[in-house]
């Protein structure tokens, strides 16, 4: 199981164009909250040493999934009005759920689909559907398996901004990932 | 008298007493989810009506006092005239007291009665029975024609005054213009209230509002079935959008529609045997038939676009619905078992919502236009479209079922409030509730 996680871990990180990668030298694990471990490590790097670290199982105490530093703590698609196509800036995020979920066939997913308040409640229950399911074919192109995602819409129903103004819409237009316990 | 509808006051308090059909994790779930309203309703959130636009011309008429009416407050000539004044259609006449007082078995001074303008008038008494029940008599009369048009005699008990006053204004709203008064009916509506959200059921004229369902996740389409005994609606204490039956009278719920995905849009055929549902268990949101037990699911749509919305027309024979399927929301009507549909709205980007006027010969829905969501009604034959308001984030129309008013949601000074539009858009009407949203309304059927 840990070495699953390990091996997930490692190629999301070389997977991720962040900071981490490329802080972090190569075969060190980083599991640390806040990425503290990856200045230390740069520093054992400095020296051109190699380090291996083995303490990972205390630091993996926190989930991948709620680690701010990963990239697995991201779960929030934005979306333009009236429209549906993911973005090139979350695919990798995407993936990296796609990746998580492949090595963990027994771990399910919901995804929520929401919209701003302009319009019928139900068209937008519809859209909110259309932009949940946009997430769920992808992660099924990438090798999901069809029971371990569903896609729900909670349409404008469950605003995360409340103002309305743009920059409130924006942030309603949005499909969030949620694992078991999240919802 | 007055039946049809079971008006028990402990009505609210038995809403939940029941075994749910789902299983029972669902049951767990709904209990954390949702909180119970097992006690007398805490704030009173009845909906308050103004009147904010009149037809252009009102029938006079003198409702006096009925003889003996305070033995039944609060008072059956007052509710009779507010009634009728509502519907924009009547304006009340000022009538001093008279002794002695008047009743439907006086003779009427028709020229007395003509000086005051008066081109209707109603005459009648409260008299108390020896069984502690009492009883109403009324008579109207012509005063333009000088001719008595009919009265009705009641038996009632204390608690009936208000269901009385509205059939004596029913009453008297057909005997003058020809159709069917809706002051009997009742209309369902949702109230938010910070988090909360409570599906309430209340008198045409918003009085006597009842908490069908209170719930901490949003509800939202509630529709009634064809004799109005039951509401199908959309709640997400499931978190996420399923489709709920719910009875009136005894407060059981039975889930119709919880397939993987998203269920929503119910409407019932106007048999009451199906309704239809938008449902996105095959992907996509679709439009299926499904039984109000839930069995029988039928897929009805095969589009790749957004079906939903859907609602049958008065003869069963069609169901109309919104798809964009063209490349933008559009309002669509196919055969009722499935079948080629065919494009009813063209102007605009965006009309939505789709309901068919109960003699089917019109169609209101929601267009936007310039960034404004209003109600729109479109005659069926000649294909004329009247935008109906001047608000502008107008949601959820419905028809009153004599046609006549169509109520809808929308929000002024952001508040979520609900209005009325006469279907020729003179007689406009307000309806709001202190300290919350009201959204989502549904006008009830005629009584049996």
């Amino acid at each position: 199981m840990r070495a699953i996680w390990i091996v997930a871990l490692t190629a999301l990180l070389a997977a991720c164009a962040g900071t981490s990668s490329e802080q972090a030298p190569a075969g060190v694990e980083d599991r640390s909250p806040g990425g503290a471990a990856g200045a230390q490590s740069g520093a054992v790097g400095g020296k051109g040493v190699t380090g291996v670290d083995l303490t990972g199982g205390q630091a993996g105490a926190m989930s991948p999934l709620k680690d701010p530093s990963n990239i697995l703590s991201k779960r929030s698609v934005y979306y333009d009005f009236d429209k549906y196509d993911i973005k090139d800036e979350y695919k990798p995020m995407i993936e990296a759920h796609a990746k998580y979920l492949r090595a963990h066939p027994e771990m399910k997913v919901l995804i929520q689909g929401n919209t701003d308040e302009r319009g019928s409640r139900e068209y937008n229950v519809a859209l909110g559907q259309r932009r949940a399911d946009g997430v769920k074919n992808m992660l099924k192109l990438l090798g999901v398996r069809e029971d371990q995602v569903e896609a729900v819409s909670l349409g404008e129903e469950k605003p995360k901004a409340q103002g309305t103004t743009e920059a409130d819409y924006a942030q309603n237009r949005r499909s969030d990932i949620l694992y078991p316990g999240e919802y | 008298m007055i039946v049809g509808y079971n008006r028990s006051p402990s009505l609210a308090t038995r809403l939940f007493m029941h075994r749910t059909s789902v299983c029972w994790n669902r049951v767990v779930r709904l209990v954390t989810a949702l909180i119970v309203l097992l006690v007398a309703p805490l704030a009173r959130a009845q909906l308050s009506i103004e009147i904010t636009g009149a037809g252009a011309n009102r029938i006079p008429i003198a409702i006096v006092p009925l003889a003996g009416e305070a033995a039944l407050p609060p008072g059956i000539s007052s509710i009779v005239r507010a009634d009728l004044e509502r519907s924009g259609l009547f304006r009340g006449l000022e009538v001093p007291p008279l002794i002695p007082q008047p009743t439907e078995a006086s003779n009427v001074d028709y020229a007395e009665w003509r000086s005051r303008l008066a081109d209707a008038l109603v005459l009648g008494s409260v008299a108390a029975r020896p069984d502690g029940r009492f009883e109403v008599r009324f008579r109207l009369f012509d005063v333009v024609k000088q001719t008595p048009l009919g009265g009705v005699a009641y038996t009632l008990a204390k608690d009936q005054v208000r269901a009385t006053a509205h059939r004596i204004a029913d009453y008297v709203y057909e005997k003058l213009t020809g159709e069917r008064g809706v002051f009997s009916t009742r209309i369902a509506y949702v109230v938010k209230r910070g988090t909360r959200y409570e599906l309430q059921i209340a008198d045409a004229d918003g009085a006597d509002e009842e908490t069908a369902l209170a719930s901490f996740e949003p509800i939202i389409s509630p529709t009634w079935s064809p004799h109005g005994r039951r509401l199908a609606y959309v709640s997400f204490e499931n978190k996420k959008p399923v489709v709920y039956v719910h009875s009136l009278v005894d407060g059981k719920r039975r889930v119709v529609a919880n397939f993987k995905g998203s269920n929503s849009a119910p409407a019932w055929a106007p048999d009451g045997s199906k309704l239809a549902v938008s449902l996105s268990r095959e992907g996509g949101s679709q439009l299926y038939l499904i039984n109000p037990d839930g069995t029988g699911v039928r897929r009805l749509t095969n589009s790749g676009a957004i079906d939903t919305e859907p609602v049958f027309s008065p003869d069963g024979q069609s169901i109309y619905f919104t798809s964009d399927r063209g490349g933008s929301p559009q309002i669509y009507r196919m055969p009722a078992d499935g079948g080629p549909a065919q494009r009813i709205t063209f102007d605009g980007n965006y009309n939505v919502s789709p309901r068919i006027s109960p003699d089917g010969k019109s169609l209101a829905y929601i267009a936007r236009n310039e960034g404004k969501f209003q109600v729109a009604l479109l005659d069926l034959a000649t294909r004329q479209t009247q935008i109906l308001t001047d608000s502008d984030r107008d949601e959820s129309p419905s028809f009153a079922p004599n046609g006549r008013m169509i109520l809808f949601a929308t929000v002024i000074g952001g508040r979520g409030v609900l209005s009325a539009v006469s279907v020729d858009g003179r007689v406009k009407q307000r309806l709001t509730v202190t300290a919350g949203d009201v959204r989502e309304p549904a006008w009830g059927p005629f009584l049996k």
